[in-house]
């Protein structure tokens, strides 16, 4: 067991320096950073001296021990598109983001969870094919044409939502702005978590419904039909319950996808968050502030992975004997 | 023809592919969709009604025309309309197809290529760099594609100079998305690589003295193509839908180039003023496009490998 964890985390820390490299790369070597620090009129004996003061004439891999230490303590520099510090930066632009993945997350596994208990147990109903089609299309259907789809309905033909922003925000402490607490903030939330969460609902949807016939077909719940257990005991009881570890993980699996593709997302709704902050970024290529996006995404996924990696090896004994990489 | 050796053609007919196709009619509708944009994108410079990119073809007066209905001052009749400078949007949608396609199919190509030389020599030569590849796999599909391609995007404009950005926009964009794409086609030739090399005809193979490079390309390759197209098609659809996607986020191709990820984004200006056909049409084109693929490379999958569900 010990043996498991420790390998697992050193392959995540494996992963999470390898990314550091590739952001160290590109914070380093892209571009001058004296040039993106001094005006045209600095003397090349002020840029030298600025130089020296910032350590990079020191051999590349002091550097790099560096940029980690300072990456370890959440320090990335300065924008250069927006002159602020990128921490601050991205600390401001979290809870918008964070607040919408959640509600979409949320969203998409119990709607996804219902409709996929629902397609399963009437299985050849009307309203299940429908269901199981239209899922297929909303799976070919890009996310960002979802929303757009979605602003056009709802924010120009009927006018019942607003179409981007976050509505009225309201302050909680000094790093976190919520929208839930108002009502134009909670509107403003509706188009982007519906259109965030609909590929990952029509995944989950899916994903239940294959596991809940692959349980209503086993001895045990024949055997519990057997018993004489009331439908609602054997769907909800037995089928459902066991079908729940594997979607679970999946869905804690993608909530790491629900972050990436909050890019799109913020994008189309002009979402104040990290993800349209990143997408200004690439457009400009403002680097302290790509690099520090990749850390932190990196870091998102290699912690969810590692996490549900374990949940995994603690719910499923079969696992042990296996090598861990096959968990998902 | 003689009459003992059918032709090819025919025997091509004969097939239990084609038998299968000829049985599915989803599978002929997503073929005659897709087939019918392709060639329409491909033949664009001779088949559109303008050049939409050629401005002494366009009239400013043509400007906001609805779809079917003649202008108030010119009196031209445009299919689809035609968007704010006058422009056609037929045309543009067909110029626009030309690049989403090209890209798409370039960066399958590229992805493809890589992922099967990667996978052949994996799955022949085993030992370390088959135990990079697979960690390096297993960390790649860890992440969505979407974004390590736009990583991979953001990235690499970083490292070229501002003057040639605009220029290689595009094959940055192909390389990005056959980056994020290609470990799918490494794993599959990996694990068929394996089960074939030990069969008989590559033993044989081996005997007479054949150079491993000859035995991976002209006997295990064929014999793993079945998979690889699958994926191909596959990834087809999920390339033009990335490409789309950057696109419209005003990362990927330039704007002197639009594709429909770039018509779908200028649409998406034109939603609240009313001018609803700016955006539909290429809309529907790309969904058209993306689902025909997309069910033709299920139906493949499905025709190829009946033990895969």
């Amino acid at each position: 067991m010990i043996a498991f964890i420790l390998r697992r985390l050193l392959q995540s820390v494996i992963v999470m320096i390898a990314v550091a490299a590739v952001s160290f790369t590109l914070f380093r070597f892209v571009g001058d950073p004296i040039n993106s620090m001094v005006g045209q009129e600095a003397s090349i004996a002020d840029r030298q001296a600025l130089r020296d003061s910032l350590g990079l004439n020191d051999p590349i891999i002091l550097q790099f021990g560096r940029f980690l230490g300072n990456a370890l303590q959440g320090e990335f520099g300065i924008s250069y598109r927006l002159q602020m510090p990128v921490t601050e930066l991205i600390l401001q632009r979290l809870p918008a983001t964070i607040e919408l993945a959640l509600v979409s997350g949320l969203l998409a596994f119990v709607v996804g969870l219902a409709l996929g208990v629902y397609t399963a147990l009437r299985r050849r109903g009307v309203l299940s094919n429908v269901i199981m089609t239209a899922s297929l299309i909303g799976v070919s259907l890009p996310t960002f044409l979802i929303g757009v789809l979605l602003i056009w309905v709802f924010a120009v033909e009927l006018r019942w939502l607003p179409s981007n922003g976050r509505g009225e925000v309201v302050a909680l402490g000094d790093w976190w702005s919520t929208g839930f607490l108002t009502h134009s903030g909670r509107l403003a939330l509706i188009l982007p978590a519906v259109t965030l969460g609909l590929y990952q609902m029509t995944l989950i949807m899916r994903l239940v419904r294959a596991e809940m016939l692959e349980v209503l077909r086993t001895d045990y719940i024949k055997f519990a039909r057997a018993r004489g257990l009331s439908a609602r005991a054997v769907n909800f009881g037995h089928a459902l319950k066991n079908t729940l570890v594997p979607v679970i993980t999946i869905t804690g699996l993608q909530l790491g996808s629900i972050i990436a593709f909050s890019i799109i997302t913020e994008t189309v709704f002009n979402w104040p968050g990290v993800g349209a902050l990143f997408i200004n970024s690439v457009r400009f290529v403002d680097v302290p502030v790509m690099a520090a996006y990749l850390m932190m995404i990196a870091l998102i996924f290699v912690v969810i992975n590692l996490i549900v990696d374990l949940l995994y090896y603690a719910v499923d004994p079969r696992l042990r004997v296996d090598r861990a990489g096959k968990a998902h | 023809m003689t009459s003992k050796t059918p032709g090819r053609l025919y025997r091509l007919w004969d097939s239990d592919l084609a038998y299968a196709f000829r049985t599915a009619p989803v599978a002929i509708v997503a073929t005659l969709v897709a087939l019918t944009i392709i060639f329409c994108a491909v033949f664009a410079p001779w088949l559109a009604p303008m050049n939409p990119y050629n401005p002494a073809g366009l009239n400013l007066m043509n400007g906001f025309t609805p779809p079917m209905e003649p202008n108030a001052f010119t009196g031209e009749t445009f299919l689809m309309g035609a968007d704010n400078q006058g422009r056609d949007m037929l045309s543009t949608i067909m110029y626009g197809t030309r690049t989403s396609l090209f890209v798409g199919a370039m960066a399958v190509l590229f992805a493809m290529v890589l992922g099967i030389s990667v996978g052949l020599y994996a799955g022949w030569r085993g030992g370390w760099v088959d135990g990079a590849l697979m960690r390096v796999a297993d960390v790649q599909l860890a992440f969505p594609a979407i974004l390590i391609a736009l990583l991979i995007f953001g990235i690499a404009r970083g490292f070229i100079p501002d003057n040639l950005r605009d220029q290689l926009a595009i094959w940055v964009l192909i390389v990005a998305i056959g980056l994020s794409d290609w470990v799918q086609f490494a794993r599959v030739v990996r694990g068929a690589t394996m089960v074939e090399k030990n069969k008989e005809y590559v033993q044989a193979a081996r005997v007479i003295g054949a150079h491993p490079a000859k035995i991976m390309f002209r006997h295990i390759l064929p014999n793993v193509m079945g998979p690889v197209l699958v994926i191909a098609t596959i990834s087809l659809a999920l390339a033009i839908i990335a490409e789309a996607t950057l696109s419209f986020l005003g990362v990927g191709v330039p704007p002197t180039q639009p594709s429909l990820g770039t018509l779908i984004r200028i649409g998406q200006g034109f939603l609240i003023s009313g001018e609803w056909w700016i955006l539909l049409f290429p809309s529907l084109t790309l969904l058209a496009l993306a689902l025909s693929v997309n069910l033709l490379g299920d139906w493949l999958r499905d025709a190829l490998n009946p033990r895969l569900r």
